[in-house]
């Protein structure tokens, strides 16, 4: 690949796009599905439940410490399929490149894509992409689509939580989100914070195969943060979510970094964690097996479900406060914004 | 031995708690006290202080939120900066859904094509400012403790030359809308929590005639649940011994006269001037405005924005709720007109103003 | 208005008499490093000192001592609630 910049030759699908897919991406997503080059893959599925899913990835900025637009776009589409119990059979990958990207950073990204599939040992299988005029696009835009199979007897939903599960979550809040909030806003901090981006399959699988009957949902808190999550759970659910703030997990320097900002971290996302609401009998094991995976070694009990007795019917997060004090949790209502007041 | 981390001593459970039976000891009768700071305001709400508290003690919001007072007007003038082809507004993010007078905000003017930054810093405005050529304009918000942050940008705009930055000045000072609140007869309150980083300005002595005048328990807080607990229980003790006097328990940031320097910076660089309020009108020498060899980076001036009178919207009782008269249930606009993703009065701009917080969830 | 929070003071760049030289601190909390401006901080401050940052500036100077000072009154007014109760 000569080229320095994407031109828009690269998305007109003749030769340049042939060129452009052969030359950097065949070679690094290289699988026999891919390989076959049609317009769409054939997954041969054994088992009878399908999970099918998509995601649109337009971070700003692309890198950032800890991944890329990339990476977390194959980490991202892996988490949808695990947190329904699929284990993942495949990605799609669809790029819309705006003229002018620097060639080199699309390698960058491709190399990140290619190391996230393989390292997660879920192979992108199809893919396209297109080229629009400089400006019509901000650099790069990511969509992808997923698709796994949920193997037989499990039943995962966000409305099965009962009053006595226990909530956990497998590690520290708000990393990804404070990342991007620092690189983005112009706040001038250093630190060694970076995004949390992780593939979750091999944590979801693990706590299916230590207690798979005793989990009630597996949920990942992207966008929105846990707050968002648990209060859609316990809506769902027709419960109410207790959380203990004192053990509620985040790094000091996350929590630092929130506070001159002003940021609350259960608001914030995260891309390498998941909340998992299970039977109270099966926590401590859960827990432990969690605790044993890559992906979960921080994993904390942070809560519980209990039963909604005031309002019948009206979900509710109640967080008891370091001090003893209570306060409800609601879902995100609009963007987090560094404040000052 | 302090730790790296100066809050967590001040976050301790096991104190808070023996603070909150002290308050539950000293109430005798229900009362009042209003929070002025919109920090505090928030701090309370995060720490769940209002559920350590007897009922009998009722916190109010004050107008202590220099966004959330930002008059529609001055929004407008905002929004129509923002909108002018070539320039980039860099603002601090709480301004991005505060509405202008048509119920429109600027992250609204930013769908529609305006070129709208959030920075952290005004110095991280006045930057932008030098690495373009473009205008850049920046809504100057804030009390006390932001406006010297403010003018020292401004200075240095200056010493640089850098002229294509501008502020469109919308600053408040807060000892005069306390003096109209306190002299309201009807006013419901019985004692002020002062806020804490204002005061390290403006020095606990600020609030001295404040308190001589009306009779008014005046205690400075800090943000952390002990500052907070320490400073409702003085006010507490106060209201019990039928005292009018200024304590400060916010003593390792506050001092009695405060920072000169900072008042010095203020004073070098903006001159008193009056000011619209949202939900309280106007108050006379509550505003300030660039003094005028400084004009040069005044927004207004350099694009020949015209003052407009905007009303308070027809029906809006902040004034009331915010002197703690009349609850938000008795506003005819309350969740009708004026919601939490939809508001009018600075009560429900708030994320945490009274109105917002009886709407989110149902109980104070 | 109001949210500002205490930070260490690692290092200190420029000079308190001269202004236009624009001084800062470097402060840092658990790995967040952070330049705070000095324009309108009350009292210069040493390594080790807090600043209290707001912005991007330091609005008031505090060290140890001080803070220690303030927890102390709390503490004292928790025992003496604690002397009334029993």
């Amino acid at each position: 690949m000569t080229n320095k910049r994407i031109l828009l030759d690269h998305g007109s699908g003749g030769a340049a796009s042939r060129e452009l897919i052969e030359s950097i991406f065949l070679p690094r997503l290289d699988n026999p599905a891919l390989a076959k080059f049609e317009d769409s893959a054939i997954l041969d599925l054994s088992s009878t439940r399908l999970a099918f899913t998509t995601d649109g990835y337009v971070v700003d900025p692309i890198f950032f410490p800890g991944g890329d637009i990339g990476k977390l776009a194959v980490h991202g589409t892996i988490n949808d399929l695990a947190m329904q119990g699929a284990v993942p059979l495949g990605l799609s990958l669809a790029l819309i490149l705006e003229e002018g990207f620097p060639m080199a950073d699309l390698v960058r990204l491709a190399d990140s894509i290619a190391q996230a599939s393989r390292e997660s040992g879920v192979p992108v299988v199809t893919g396209d992409t297109k080229v629009v005029p400089r400006g019509k696009a901000d650099r790069i835009f990511i969509t992808t689509s997923g698709v796994g199979a949920v193997p037989e007897g499990i039943v995962l939903g966000s409305n099965m939580a009962r009053p006595g599960d226990a909530v956990l979550l497998s590690g520290f809040m708000a990393d990804h989100g404070i990342t991007i909030m620092a690189a983005r806003s112009g706040l001038a901090i250093q630190s060694s914070i970076e995004s949390d981006t992780a593939p979750l399959h091999g944590l979801v699988a693990a706590l299916l195969q230590e207690a798979g009957s005793a989990i009630r949902c597996f949920r990942d808190p992207t966008r929105g943060g846990v707050a968002t999550v648990l209060a859609e759970i316990a809506e769902k659910s027709g419960v109410r979510i207790e959380l203990d703030e004192k053990a509620l997990p985040v790094r000091p320097g996350v929590a630092t970094a929130c506070e001159l900002l002003g940021l609350d971290p259960l608001y914030l996302a995260n891309e390498g964690k998941c909340i998992v609401i299970a039977d109270p009998g099966s926590a401590d094991s859960l827990l432990s097996r969690m605790r044993g995976t890559p992906a979960g070694r921080d994993g904390v009990r942070i809560g519980r479900v209990v039963r909604d007795d005031a309002h019948p019917g009206t979900g509710k997060v109640i967080l008891k406060t370091a001090i003893g004090g209570r306060r409800i949790i609601g879902p995100l209502s609009g963007e987090p914004l560094p404040r000052i007041c | 031995m302090l730790p790296d981390n100066l809050s967590d001593p001040f976050r301790d459970g096991e104190l808070s708690a023996r603070l909150a039976e002290g308050i539950r000891a000293a109430v005798q009768r229900p009362l009042r006290l209003m929070e002025v700071c919109g920090t505090h305001t928030m701090a309370i709400f995060r720490h769940g202080i209002r559920t350590l508290l007897p009922d009998a003690v009722e916190l109010i919001s004050g107008p202590g939120c220099p966004v959330c007072v930002t008059s529609a007007g001055d929004i407008d003038q905002i929004i129509e900066l923002a909108s002018m082809p070539g320039v980039i507004l860099t603002t601090f993010g709480d301004l991005l859904r505060v509405p202008g007078s048509s119920g429109r905000n600027l992250a609204e003017a930013r769908a529609g094509g305006a070129e709208v930054e959030i920075v952290y810093s005004p110095a991280d405005a006045l930057n932008r400012a030098r690495n373009t050529d473009r205008t850049v304009v920046f809504p100057a918000i804030g009390f006390e403790t932001t406006i010297p942050v403010i003018a020292a940008t401004v200075l240095e705009a200056r010493t640089e030359g850098i002229n294509n930055f501008f502020l469109l000045v919308s600053h408040k000072v807060v000892p005069p809308a306390l003096e109209v609140l306190l002299a309201d007869p009807e006013l419901a309150v019985d004692g002020l929590l002062c806020p804490g980083h204002v005061s390290a300005i403006i020095g606990a002595r600020a609030y001295e005639p404040l308190a001589e005048r009306y009779g008014m328990p005046c205690v400075v807080a800090g943000f952390e649940p002990l500052d907070i607990l320490s400073a409702i229980l003085l006010l507490v003790r106060q209201i019990r011994a039928g005292k009018g006097e200024v304590e400060n328990a916010y003593g390792r940031v506050v001092g009695e006269d405060g920072n000169l320097r900072a008042r010095q910076m203020i004073e070098r660089v903006f001159e008193p001037c009056d000011a619209r309020w949202r939900g309280l009108g106007e108050i006379p020498g509550s505003g300030l405005a660039l003094r005028p060899e400084f004009r040069e980076h005044d927004a207004r001036a350099f694009f020949g924005l015209v003052p407009r009178s905007v009303p308070e919207p027809k029906g809006c009782r902040c004034g009331e709720i915010l002197t703690g008269k009349v609850n938000p249930r008795q506003c005819p606009l309350f969740n009708t007109r004026c919601t939490p993703t939809h508001p009018v009065g600075p009560c429900m701009v708030s994320s945490e103003g009274t109105c917002a917080a009886y709407s989110r969830y149902g109980v104070r | 208005m109001c949210l500002a929070i205490p930070m260490r003071v690692k290092e200190i760049h420029g000079q308190a008499d001269d202004p236009a030289s624009f001084p800062v601190a470097m402060v840092d909390e658990n790995g967040v490093r952070k330049s705070v401006r000095l324009d309108i901080v009350d009292r210069w401050p040493e390594v080790g000192d807090y600043l209290i940052v707001h912005a991007g500036f330091a609005i008031h100077t505090l060290d140890a001592e001080e803070a220690e000072t303030n927890l102390k009154l709390m503490r004292e007014m928790a025992d003496h609630v604690a002397g009334q109760s029993f």
